[in-house]
């Protein structure tokens, strides 16, 4: 980029600092093409990953396999059993992840001094996010399968999720919530609305589309994770459907995980498409997690 | 009235900004509460060096080095990989790709984020794992080998955006300065905007590093799961996540094993706590 007048001035300081003689602008060139091999490195795969599920999957996705119940051990039949207990899994995480999420973010930018307390509620978060998900799986089946005596239930395993996503939602709500400008709470305050009526009339309208994403990234999340299921709801086969919070379910990444290493001779097709059914749903999330952040930021004002 | 409503709600809201906290401790001391029951078997050292991981033999053989060489081995793989290509495209992303591509790069490292873990283990099932049984002509191909890989994989896209964020925040004047002396880009990027953003960067290979540890399902599909000291990268291994994850479902709530495995979890809480200070304390580094 700026090759032309480095090699116009080749007695430039910056060069003598160099013991050995080498060109600089082919050192640049070289080095430049590491970085791009890189990144073609990671995205490459990347993109060869989605094309082979949605490949090989695509010619299983039928009517029947998205809504029958599994039959023949797994090796037929449909997968709406799991479907239906990842969403069911899902909507409780988010039911009791959202709220207390949310007002955590609350906490954090309206009301906590940059003390002590704050530093480490923030240092909580962090490890809250950093734990590995099959240690949620313990923690979920100490705490709510085995203390609380839930059993492995829808109840257990959506708790334990909506643990797990907590960090997500608390971070992506108070980056909404901080980015609404300070004027607007001033305004507020200065008509007379006390604190709270500011946050709830004023901060929290402005914040509501951070808010959606972040809700909808925890939902993705959740819907993809295994390891926290794994020993508080998931069921290896139930093909029927739940009839209360206090059944197991399947749910889809488990049961992707099960057909693909537990089971032998499932039909190749059955796999790739439960593989495509779990990626586009988590995908689908997330790209409807872009797209309504991209629209709000063009409705905003200031 | 009013003035009530609005206590209990601000009450609520300081509950709920504790949660965070709250739901640490809790986390931990249901593993400690569940995991330390198995210090009444074996002593604090047989547990972590012992040689062989036999839980359900009579007497039980609980010795998880085997397991922590596991994981140590798959974490080593996959940070040597993952390390200088992540940074690498970080830096590619930051400061060479033109704003359009950005865009685009950026995207396509936030999709491989969302991919699920379950679904990049069968993935590489069905690719990394025949390949390497093919190019080093082996019995098997689940090894060390493919589940570093397949994690240096996924911790590409921690390592690629927090080391975007702290090369990012290196302030303009710095490179418009090296740059007025006649550096070229390259050397600007090398001697000074790296140097600059060292504190970021290394927190952003922690956390990748802490989610290599604590990846579960993928290392559990690819890595082969035999329980024993491996001498080679080209050999079958079981992490301490996979143990937890292939054993618990089996192991009597109650038993040896099942304290065992709480015991592991501990072990993989502490490591993740240390990664995750150690990573915060860089990035405040990087603020002061």
């Amino acid at each position: 980029m700026n090759d032309s007048n480095v090699t116009e001035c080749p007695a430039s300081p910056a060069l003598k600092l160099k013991k050995r003689s080498r060109d600089p602008v082919l050192t640049q060139r070289l080095a430049f093409a590491f970085l791009f091999v890189s990144t073609l490195l990671i995205i490459v795969p990347v993109g060869l990953i989605i094309v082979i599920i949605v490949q090989k999957g695509l010619p299983g996705i039928t009517w029947q396999f998205l809504s029958d119940i599994p039959r023949q051990g797994m090796r037929s039949g449909g997968i709406f059993p799991a479907i239906l207990g990842t969403i069911y899994l899902v909507s409780g995480a988010i039911v009791f992840a959202l709220p207390i999420g949310l007002l955590s973010a609350v906490y954090l930018s309206e009301y906590a001094r940059g003390n002590f307390l704050t530093r480490l509620i923030k240092l909580a978060i962090v490890n809250l996010a950093g734990v590995p998900s099959v240690v949620y799986g313990l923690f979920g089946l100490a705490l709510f399968v085995t203390f609380f005596k839930f059993g492995a239930s829808i109840l257990s395993g959506a708790l334990t999720l909506g643990i797990m996503i907590l960090p997500i939602i608390i971070t992506a709500s108070l980056e909404a919530l901080e980015s609404v400008p300070h004027s607007f709470r001033e305004a507020s305050r200065s008509l007379g609305a006390s604190r709270w009526q500011t946050i709830r009339y004023v901060v929290l309208p402005n914040a509501i589309s951070g808010i959606i994403t972040g809700t909808i990234l925890g939902l993705g999340r959740a819907a993809g994770e295994t390891a926290p299921i794994l020993f508080t709801v998931a069921a290896f086969y139930l093909p029927q459907l739940p009839g209360s919070i206090f059944d197991q379910v399947m749910a889809l990444p488990y049961h992707l995980y099960v057909i693909s290493t537990q089971v032998p001779n499932v039909d190749e097709k059955i796999r790739y498409g439960t593989a495509l059914v779990l990626l586009a749903m988590v995908l689908f999330m997330n790209l409807a997690a872009v797209v309504i952040r991209c629209r709000f930021r063009k409705k905003k004002k200031w | 009235m009013r003035k009530l409503k609005e206590f209990v709600i601000e009450k609520l809201i300081l509950f709920c900004g504790l949660a965070s906290i709250f739901f640490v401790v809790l986390i931990f001391l249901f593993l400690l509460k569940e995991g330390l029951a198995v210090f009444k078997t074996v002593t604090p050292p047989q547990f972590l060096f012992g040689k062989s991981w036999y839980p359900i033999s009579e007497p039980p053989h609980l010795g998880i080095l085997p397991l922590i060489l596991g994981s140590l081995m798959v974490t080593l793989g996959a940070a040597l990989i993952s390390i200088p290509i992540g940074v690498a495209c970080a830096v590619y992303i930051a400061e060479v790709a033109p704003l359009k591509i950005k865009e685009i790069l950026k995207s396509g490292i936030e999709l491989l984020a969302a991919i699920p873990s379950v679904v990049l283990g069968f993935i590489g099932m069905v690719t990394i794992v025949p390949w390497i049984k093919s190019i080093f002509h082996l019995p098997t191909g689940l090894t060390a080998l493919s589940g570093a890989v397949m994690l240096a994989f996924m911790a590409m896209p921690t390592i690629v955006s927090i080391a975007e964020d702290a090369l990012y925040s290196v302030p303009k004047t710095y490179k418009e300065g090296a740059l007025a002396l006649g550096a070229t880009h390259w050397q600007a990027i090398h001697r000074v905007i790296l140097p600059a953003a060292s504190s970021g960067i290394m927190a952003a290979v922690m956390l990748g590093i802490g989610r290599v540890i604590g990846e579960t399902m993928a290392v559990m599909m690819i890595t082969g799961n035999a329980a024993v000291i491996p001498h080679s990268i080209l050999q079958p291994v079981r992490t301490l996540t996979a143990t937890i994850a292939a054993e618990m479902g089996e192991a009597v709530v109650g038993s040896e094993h099942y304290f065992a495995l709480f015991a592991v979890g501990i072990v993989l809480f502490v490591i993740s706590f240390i990664v995750n200070v150690g990573a915060d304390l860089f990035l405040h580094k990087k603020e002061q």
